[in-house]
């Protein structure tokens, strides 16, 4: 994992203390709320519904134990006992005091981490395949990149007052587990002709009210260029992009109205117009240097398989259903990845309390070579755990309620906070989830489900990502009461595509009877188990499912 | 307002002229984009004494063909939230190598001031009191920078390995 270096250190302690005056300066009357608003939200400070909402960069999404001990402290002493861990890989607290937040800012330097540009309009916080470093379908890991890219980004001078935010994501796996066509630029990295590994660059994915999945402007640039690439995609879209309407103003819309031909032609001329003292400069000995913190850990030689492993499957049917569904193939013989869930029933999905934080953290550094990643899912993954060890990291998540087996399930669903916490918000969304969870909480009967996304968002602004859920919940609020409408067959992953709207909106207590009779259709029509929801819609199209949806009982 | 060059109050000898009022003979001043553009020759012939105010949507290459014979560029920021003079900034210094004065204008606040400054603003005209003092410290309270900008400051990327301080 990447430690700063004196560089980062001050760099961040002088931002703490930037923002330590700033809010000094706004608690003094000298600076209004108008002229502070942007710094704080450059700092990861909301205005929610209740109170200061704090969110804080995981950068990609790794963690080590320390940090995430860090987290459980700020949630114990600074807001409730809790966190929210978000879709952007990051933690969120819903309850600091503004008075606070400098402290909190310190604390989180103390074990260098930051909340710089986790908000406003700006480039945020990169994100990336959870499982990178651990699966076996990389080309290379991307996270050298991700950290490059985070270090180019922060405090770009250029680039800090932007149409509207910025959001970036890189991948370098197949099977896309970082959803980079839904994000305004997205990496993948590949080979060109001669073998060299660069970046596809995709450029206007998003959701929000008007989603998109991005389009390729560039089928390969190679690493020495990439920094530079990114500066001509930033200054056409900071020249170009609209400011007249928050609502068009991301990079999405610009590529949609300019045309993708006519954009990529404004990119690639801003490149090439680039003179060399233009050309961001990065020596091949700092790659080296990034690159090395992300070498391999040392894995031991293990066989295949492994006896303690099976024995338990074998004894404990808890957990031959969780080593079914939560663990993940690790590229290294003896080893996996593990998926714990921030999905249990009832809960708001991505919760942890401080006490989960900090078993989480034991476990990783006692089982998991010292590794946590926060997955775009909303859940927490221990990328590498030595398949001896299952049972006894089983054995803590049960007692800690962090054992729930629906990685990938219809219940491991993604919410946004919703009316419950947000300003924005039109409808509930964490109640939504619960009814679902509820509707599905037989194991078994999940399990026979298989894999199904549900993506809930209680505002057009879609930070639940409905669009892109197999299934996809958006609350809207006619006339003072909640409605929610459906959409079919979206997807975030390498299929990355836009779900339809099914018809019209369902009341409250409509939508888990709905969800039931979609899923009982798809249990009857799919060509045994094996065939996924997905697949099933892809096959028949939304025709049955609508049927089924609207079909009163 | 007060007017700062290099983080120093000075004396703002520049006035800019509406597009539909008369240009007084002698004086110091600046026009807009489309006004200089239509009466380049009669008013690069004035001497030294003439600048253009640039509007966030304005291209800078336009002027690219007499940036020499410029005395002051003024960029204007209508609200401190709209970046585009950032990028104007850049392609005026990086790109096209003008050397000349280069001002922001319009919402300038203390907590910009760092990036212009690093964007190759040398003056800006401030809507605060006690200006010099809050200059002095939004330019200092970074000591390292990751990016390369106008000022050519050596990046952190190239500090690592031995780069000097500039």
């Amino acid at each position: 994992m990447y430690r700063y270096d004196q560089f980062d250190e001050q760099l961040v302690r002088e931002r703490a203390a930037q923002f330590r005056g700033q809010v000094e300066r706004r608690l003094s009357g000298e600076l209004k709320e108008d002229h502070f608003k942007p710094l704080r939200l450059q700092n990861g400070v909301y205005l929610q519904l209740h109170a200061y909402m704090l969110r804080v960069a995981i950068p990609y999404g790794q963690l080590s134990s320390r940090k995430m001990r860090q987290l459980a402290m700020i949630a114990d002493t600074y807001d409730k006992g809790y966190g929210h861990f978000t879709t952007r890989q990051n933690i969120q607290y819903n309850w600091v005091a503004l008075k606070n937040i400098p402290d909190v800012l310190d604390k989180l330097a103390d074990v260098e981490m930051h909340a710089i540009q986790t908000s406003g309009n700006c480039i945020r916080n990169t994100t990336s395949d959870h499982l990178a470093g651990a699966n076996a379908d990389e080309l290379e890991d991307p996270r050298p990149w991700c950290e490059i890219i985070r270090q180019w980004s922060t405090i770009h001078p250029e680039f800090a007052f932007l149409p509207r935010k910025f959001k970036i994501a890189v991948t370098a796996a197949a099977p896309d587990r970082a959803a980079i066509k839904v994000h305004d630029i997205g990496l993948l990295m590949k080979p060109n002709a001669n073998g060299e590994v660069g970046f596809e660059v995709f450029v206007g994915g998003g959701l929000g009210r008007t989603p998109h999945v991005g389009v390729s402007v560039r089928d390969w640039v190679s690493k020495g260029e990439l920094l530079s690439y990114l500066e001509a995609i930033m200054r056409v879209y900071n020249r170009f992009g609209r400011r007249d309407n928050k609502f068009k103003a991301r990079i999405k819309i610009l590529v949609n109205e300019t045309g993708p031909e006519e954009f990529t032609r404004l990119v690639e001329e801003e490149f090439a117009a680039q003179g060399p003292k233009e050309k961001v400069v990065l020596p091949d000995e700092e790659v080296a240097r990034i690159m090395a913190y992300f070498a391999p850990p040392e894995f031991e030689d293990l066989p295949e398989v492994s006896q303690a492993f099976e024995r338990e499957k074998a004894r404990n049917e808890g957990f031959a259903r969780w080593a079914r569904i939560n663990l993940r193939a690790h590229r290294t013989p003896g080893y996996a990845s593990v998926h714990i869930s921030l999905k249990p029933q009832g809960v708001a999905p991505g919760d942890a309390t401080g006490e989960q934080m900090r078993v989480m953290a034991d476990l990783a550094e006692q089982y998991g070579m010292d590794d946590v990643r926060v997955a775009h899912e909303q859940d927490i993954v221990l990328p590498h755990v030595k398949m001896d060890d299952l049972p006894a990291v089983y054995a803590k998540l049960v007692e800690h309620r962090l054992a729930t087996a629906n990685a990938g399930l219809i219940t491991d669903l993604i919410a946004c906070p919703g009316l419950d916490y947000c300003n924005l918000a039109n409808a509930r969304s964490i109640s939504v989830a619960n009814d679902i969870q509820a509707e599905f909480a037989d194991a078994d009967f999940e399990e026979e489900i298989g894999k199904l996304h549900v993506n809930i968002s209680g505002c057009i602004n879609a930070c639940g990502h409905h669009h892109v859920g197999h299934i996809g919940v958006l609350g809207v609020d006619k006339k003072g009461e909640e409605f929610y409408q459906i959409t079919l067959g979206g997807r975030a992953d390498e299929k990355a595509a836009i779900g339809d709207i099914a018809g019209p909106g369902l009341r409250h207590e409509e939508v888990r009877p709905a969800f039931r009779r979609v899923i009982d259709k798809y249990l009857e029509v799919r060509n045994g188990k094996s065939e996924t929801f997905i697949e099933v819609l892809e096959r028949l199209g939304q025709e049955p499912f609508k049927e089924a949806l609207y079909a009163s009982a | 307002m007060p007017l700062l060059k290099d983080g120093k109050e000075i004396t703002d000898i520049w006035t800019f002229v509406d597009d539909e009022a008369e240009l007084s003979p002698g004086g110091c001043f600046t026009v807009s984009l489309g006004r200089f553009l239509s009466e380049q020759d009669m008013l690069l012939a004035r001497n030294e004494d003439v600048g253009v105010r640039l509007g966030p949507a304005d291209d800078p290459e336009l002027l690219k063909p007499v940036l020499d014979r410029l005395n002051l560029i003024e960029v204007e920021f209508p609200k401190y939230t709209d970046g585009r003079g950032y990028s104007i900034a850049n392609l005026l210094r990086r790109r096209f190598g003008y050397e000349g004065e280069l001002r922001a204008v319009g919402e300038v606040l203390r907590d910009q001031l760092g990036f212009m400054e690093r964007a190759g603003f040398d003056q800006v005209l401030m809507q605060a009191a006690d200006a010099e003092a809050k200059y002095a410290a939004a330019t200092s309270e970074f000591t390292e920078v990751y990016q390369a900008n106008a000022d050519d400051r050596a990046t952190i990327f190239e500090r690592r390995h031995g780069a000097r301080e500039q």
